[in-house]
């Protein structure tokens, strides 16, 4: 193998690999902007996962069966709602203390899918999933066509999103009442804006996000389900938002950089240079740590209440 | 939104309460068509409450809101902005890293179209606003950027552009230097001809100069209404704390202490701010044993970093202070508390006691490491205990026992926990920063008291405060700090309001 | 409200939230079908009905209360420890290094020393989290749940290769597992035909150390000051990140030693998989136990239980095991939730005069002073509320 030929696989690797962290980490990005920290993220994938691999399994040669990627995906997102909602109902109205609360929804989501894929699926199945879907025209272009249009629909979906979230977040009127109730609550408040109802909104998009990403895993690029699916994803999608500076331009970049570091290790094994695997599966974990440890705190750009909850009649 | 004009506006029987208070006590009010009314009362006297119960903010317990004589109900502060009521609150409910457009455009609902926001109504409209009012604002500013002074005039025009025809300001002078303050007066009052203002204050010569009627809430109900100019100032403050108030004032008659027997000895301190400024510029300062220096200034020129530098809470980039002759600049803040420095700190919830802490804990923070309350390691409950009950007797701290958390106490009670382990360790030096801030004056009178009394005793002191009257009733000296540098000392008896206040915005006239 | 009513309402919150995760967990056992009353039954009881089933609900006890002790230090100041399962993982390494390379040495000197050297393995892994915590302000959740990731993959990759049973070589299973350990390094058996072992009473004695570091010494009250409002203990002198890496080296170490004890009394050599998740129970278990040592010791015992009846309940009742997960995601969520209603007396006033409101009284008059706690509320509007739910609600003997 030529080096041309490996840093193109690498490339061509990385970019679908991409997506799952790109879909939680704008979900988490929203989320953080109003000042919730989620670390459910990675509970909500682990279920976001399992639904959406569940039609495609037992839908396998029905009729039905073209629609069931479709219905799986749907299901993702609203599961993913459904369980951002849950937890904004303990850090919002309960106003439990976030980090922890977000290891509960963790091991919440990881044991209901656990246990409901032992009992329905059983070992390890693998499902068709979504197919590449090659844009007409586009793919042929040498090189460039391989990395970036000749993938299955839901990369070029995370990628458009990019600018969609970063148009919602800056220029419409509910990103800027999310970025008011993440950095001065009690401003937004004082404006009639209901803080507790943006953080809801804010959290079930983002759980939808992180249903979504989670359905990428099992439908799109695993087309399978295990327990170990998840493997910190929505951890490191956490870290990306840091990384990111809470801009989804910034998040899409991070969520790139770990997925090449993550295509340069396969492709170290495939390519059988002699080392470890367990340190090349290591890499993406040590590489969050340098990143956060590099990343200097930024004054006055992100939501300086992150993390905090709000209650009106609490005087400052 | 209504645009009927606000003739008159009722409270009646209004009542709320929080846990174990009751902040409104069935308060009636009107306020009547281009009038100015004030609403004067110690902190902590249901004021603000009132208020943002007639934003809609907080809901009442009982009683009712009448507008042009018909009962409203305000669930949300949506509804009062749309019966043209805003509010100027004393924090000011700016978002610091938006734009001041971005912050209008927040309560502006008609800018929120369905998938964008119209940003550039909103800027149209507060450059109309500014220009009818006379009260430039850049509409592309970030806030973070901008003055005190500054974000007092973008909150006024954020109320203005929501509609506002019947203004609320709460203490809207707190963080604005004597200058400032007149023209904000001069101001309210040319708008007072459009407006119906309701005017929060405790400082009674702004009452005098403002307001057409007065109210004075104390301990939840309105115990004096009338018109403000039967009132002379000494009256109002009476009504206000239901006895004659007498605040303590140092005599610092006698001779001139000499210069450079410095207890406290600063000399050319330089520190950074947070975003790597030049917080402090060239300070030099000496404070002698059983004086008192009084640093006047508006907030944000550099007493947060000075006070932190001095305590070993601040890097020093360059300079020295001396305390009884040993260095303690760029020392850590347990070195400096071993040489003798005593603190009482700015925001006394988060840096002066540990809330979840008993009293008792908190009495022994600085000094648990050492005997008596320590030994070997191992703490001596007994002494603890002893000790608290001793510094509750002495500093007459309210607690129903001394194992109650400290914050769950007032804030009174809270200052005087601080006071307590502060003066009870014998320090040779004290850094007082706002000690009085939202204390009622019964609380203000035994914490000055303490001073004056820690003064005779040969502490060498220095008053951060922005109550230019408790830094004159105190000061041998005072010393002005504008951006950083101390413009100048001036003794303490010497010293007017007027000439500290144009110290204060930078002018030097000589 | 007065103090058996109050105790009633904190009773009735614990109450509501138990029932709020059973809850959930039913919800759950209903989408497998199974019969909930009887998967219950079958997890809380199950083990009790035997001697060994009580020994290994000890067994389980034993790690389990290590662990909620180390990340109850870490937690009281002020530090978020998940990376339990990573530190364990390292104290395993280190210790049976430890003791296989000093088989030679009587028991007395090598269990010691192994454990020991657990100890520091954990120390270790938890006191990076600690460093970049204290001088780079990383998130220590994050660090940590990467580091149990990297420590899982080292783990592996030692198992597999230089620390493999060289057995495993000759016999080409290839399992990855190291040689087992010396008996002069095994922690002995209290009950014969029992796996109960004598970590027990290390667990115990390490409870009320841990009980008189926190609460009877100044390192302890330091760490519970910085822990409790870390801007308030700096101002005090305290040196706060010096004691945040502290917290972190302690949390590590109880996992390691948790580690340790597994492998010298129950495996008796380091296999895969021996976590097993107790690294994340341990939260649970520290949580529940209200982050105290005499809280935390029946806690152990209660998350021993249930692990050990979740197991039973695969072949009993046809539950996946992973079934205590959610009840452990589910009690989680019940217990920071229902921290806000407990020792708020805010939220206790709102609720009472709605109750009242609901049963047809007039709400109860608020004179001032109407709880204890506020003596003097002239001087402020809200006195009780200066401290952070969420903060003041840790009691602090």
């Amino acid at each position: 193998m030529n080096a041309g030929s490996f840093v193109l696989n690498i490339l061509i690797l990385g970019v679908p690999f991409s997506v799952a962290l790109l879909l939680a980490a704008l979900g988490e990005t929203i989320n953080q902007r109003a000042g919730i920290f989620n670390l459910g993220c990675e509970g909500i994938m682990a279920m976001g996962a399992f639904v959406a691999f569940l039609p495609p399994f037992f839908m396998a040669g029905t009729p039905q069966a073209p629609f069931a990627n479709l219905i799986g995906l749907v299901l993702a997102i609203v599961v993913g709602a459904l369980l951002g909602i849950l937890f904004a109902l303990v850090v919002v109205t309960f106003r439990a203390p976030q980090g922890i609360a977000g290891i509960g929804l963790q091991m919440l989501g990881w044991g209901v899918a656990g246990t409901l894929f032992r009992h329905y699926v059983g070992g390890v199945t693998g499902v068709a999933g979504i197919a590449a879907f090659p844009i007409p025209g586009l793919s042929r272009i040498p090189v460039l066509g391989q990395i970036l249009f000749n993938h299955n629909p839901l990369v070029y979906l995370a990628f458009l999103l990019v600018p969609v979230f970063w148009y919602v977040l800056f220029k419409t009127p509910w990103g800027l009442k999310v970025r008011a109730v993440g950095t001065y609550p009690r401003a937004a408040d004082s404006l009639g804006i209901p803080v507790a109802r943006v953080r809801y909104q804010a959290l079930a998009l983002g759980g939808a996000m992180a249903g979504l990403a989670g359905a990428y895993l099992s439908l799109a690029q695993a087309k399978m389900f295990a327990d170990d699916l998840i493997a910190g994803r929505g951890f490191i999608a956490v870290a990306l938002v840091y990384f990111g500076r809470w801009n989804p331009v910034g998040v899409m970049v991070g969520a790139l950089l770990f997925s090449l570091a993550q295509a340069l290790q396969l492709s170290i094994q495939v390519a059988g240079i002699d080392f470890p695997y367990e340190f090349a599966v290591m890499l993406p974990y040590v590489l969050v740590i340098v990143v956060l440890a590099l990343v200097r705190k930024a004054r006055m750009v992100g939501p300086t209440e992150l993390g905090k909850p709000f209650d009106r009649e609490q005087r400052v | 939104m209504g645009h009927e004009p606000i003739r008159s506006l009722e409270l009646r029987g209004i009542t709320k309460r929080f846990p174990g208070i009751l902040a409104c006590d069935h308060i009636d009010l009107s306020v009547g068509e281009h009038s100015v009314r004030a609403l004067v009362g110690e902190n902590g006297a249901g004021k603000t409450t009132l208020m943002n119960i007639l934003m809609g903010l907080y809901q009442p317990d009982e009683g009712r809101i009448l507008l042009n004589g018909s009962e409203v109900r305000f669930r949300s502060p949506n509804d009062a902005f749309d019966h043209g009521i805003g509010m100027v609150h004393q924090h000011f409910m700016l978002v610091q890293n938006m734009t001041v457009a971005e912050n209008v455009a927040l309560g502006m609902k008609s800018s929120h179209r369905p998938f964008r926001l119209d940003i550039g109504a909103v800027r149209k409209r507060i450059l109309e606003v500014s220009e009818r009012h006379d009260l430039p604002v850049n509409p592309d500013a970030l806030v973070w950027q901008l003055s005190v002074g500054e974000q007092q005039r973008v909150e006024l025009v954020k109320t203005l552009c929501l509609g506002a025809r019947f203004l609320i300001l709460d203490e809207p002078t707190s963080a604005l230097t004597p200058q400032e303050t007149d023209e904000l007066i001069a101001l309210l009052s040319k708008m007072s001809s459009e407006l119906s203002i309701v005017f929060i204050s405790h400082k009674l010569h702004e009452v005098k100069a403002l307001s057409d009627t007065v109210s004075i809430l104390r301990r939840g109900r309105i115990v004096f209404e009338g018109r403000t100019e039967d009132q002379t100032p000494a009256d109002l403050a009476a009504l206000m704390t239901g006895h004659d108030v007498e605040l303590p004032r140092v005599d610092s008659g006698g001779a001139e202490r000499p210069v450079g027997t410095g207890m406290l000895s600063i000399r050319e301190l330089c520190v950074k701010g947070d975003r790597g400024n030049l917080a402090l510029d060239g300070v030099t300062l000496d404070i002698a044993p059983g004086e008192i220096v009084g640093l006047a200034g508006v907030s944000g020129n550099g007493q947060r970093e000075f006070a932190e530098a001095l305590n070993g809470l601040r890097g020093v980039d360059s300079g020295s202070i001396l305390l009884d002759g040993a260095q303690i600049a760029g020392r850590c803040a347990g070195a400096v508390i071993g040489e003798g420095m005593g603190y009482i700190p700015e925001d006394r919830n988060t840096e002066g006691i540990v809330p979840s802490f008993s009293v008792r804990e908190n009495l022994v923070l600085k000094d648990i490491g050492g005997e008596p309350w320590s030994k070997a390691g191992f703490l001596r409950l007994g002494a603890i205990a002893d000790n608290a009950n001793d510094l509750k007797e002495r500093f007459d701290i309210r607690c129903p026992t001394t194992d109650t958390a400290a914050g769950s106490l007032s804030g009174g009670n809270i200052q005087k926990v601080i006071l307590a382990r502060e003066l009870a360790r014998g320090p040779k030096a004290l850094v007082a920063v706002y000690p009085t801030r939202g204390l009622d004056m019964g609380a203000e009178e035994f914490i000055h008291k303490q001073l004056l009394a820690r003064r005779s005793e040969g502490v060498a002191i220095l008053l951060i405060s922005e109550e230019l009257e408790e830094i004159m009733n105190l000061s041998d000296r005072i010393a002005v700090i504008y951006k950083g540098k101390i413009l100048k000392v001036v003794p303490g008896k010497d010293a007017s309001k007027r000439s500290l206040g144009l110290l204060m915005a930078g002018v030097v006239d000589e | 409200m007065n103090k058996s009513g109050k105790l009633a309402y904190n009773a009735a919150i614990v109450i509501a939230a138990a029932a709020a995760a059973m809850g959930i967990g039913a919800i759950v056992l209903a989408a497998v079908g199974a019969d909930i009353g009887k998967a219950y039954a079958v997890i809380l009881t199950e083990p009790l009905k035997d001697m060994i089933g009580i020994t290994e609900i000890v067994v389980r006890a034993v790690p389990l209360s290590l662990i909620a002790l180390g990340i109850a230090i870490a937690f009281r100041s002020g530090i978020l420890n998940i990376g339990a399962e990573g530190q364990m993982l390292m104290g395993i390494l280190a210790c049976s290094a430890t003791a296989i390379a000093g088989a030679a040495l009587p028991k007395p000197i090598l269990v010691p020393l192994a454990i020991l050297a657990g100890a520091a393995g954990g120390a270790v892994w938890g006191g990076i989290a600690g460093v970049l915590r204290a001088k780079l302000g990383v998130n220590e959740i994050l660090s940590t749940v990467m580091l149990n990731y990297i420590a899982a993959q080292f783990y592996t990759f030692l198992l597999r290769g230089p620390m493999m049973d060289p057995e495993e070589l000759v016999t080409g299973s290839g399992t990855p597992q190291t040689v087992r350990m010396p008996r002069s390094a095994w922690l002995d058996r209290l009950i014969p035909g029992t796996r109960l072992h004598t970590g027990v009473f290390i667990a115990i004695g390490l409870a009320i150390v841990v009980f008189f570091l926190l609460w009877r010494t100044t390192a302890g009250f330091r760490m519970r000051a910085a822990g409790a409002e870390a801007k308030a203990a700096r101002y005090a002198g305290v040196k706060v990140e010096r004691y945040l890496v502290i917290a972190m080296l302690l949390s590590g170490a109880f996992a390691g030693m948790a580690g340790a004890v597994e492998i010298l009394g129950v495996h008796r050599r380091a296999i895969e998989g021996i976590s097993g998740g107790y690294g994340f129970t341990g939260i649970v278990v520290a949580l529940f136990g209200g982050l105290h040592p005499a809280g935390i010791i029946p806690a152990s015992l209660f998350f021993g239980l249930l692990l050990l009846g979740a197991d039973m309940t695969q072949r009993l009742a046809d539950v996946p095991a992973n079934m205590v997960l959610v009840l452990q995601g589910a009690i989680i969520l019940a217990i920071v939730s229902a921290r806000q209603f407990i020792n708020n007396p805010y939220v206790q006033d709102k609720l009472s005069r709605a109750l009242a409101k609901l049963f047809g009284r007039a709400a109860p008059p608020a004179p001032p002073g109407s709880i204890e706690a506020c003596p003097d509320p002239s001087d402020s509007p809200d006195p009780c509320l200066a401290g952070e739910p969420g903060v003041s609600e840790e009691e602090t003997r």
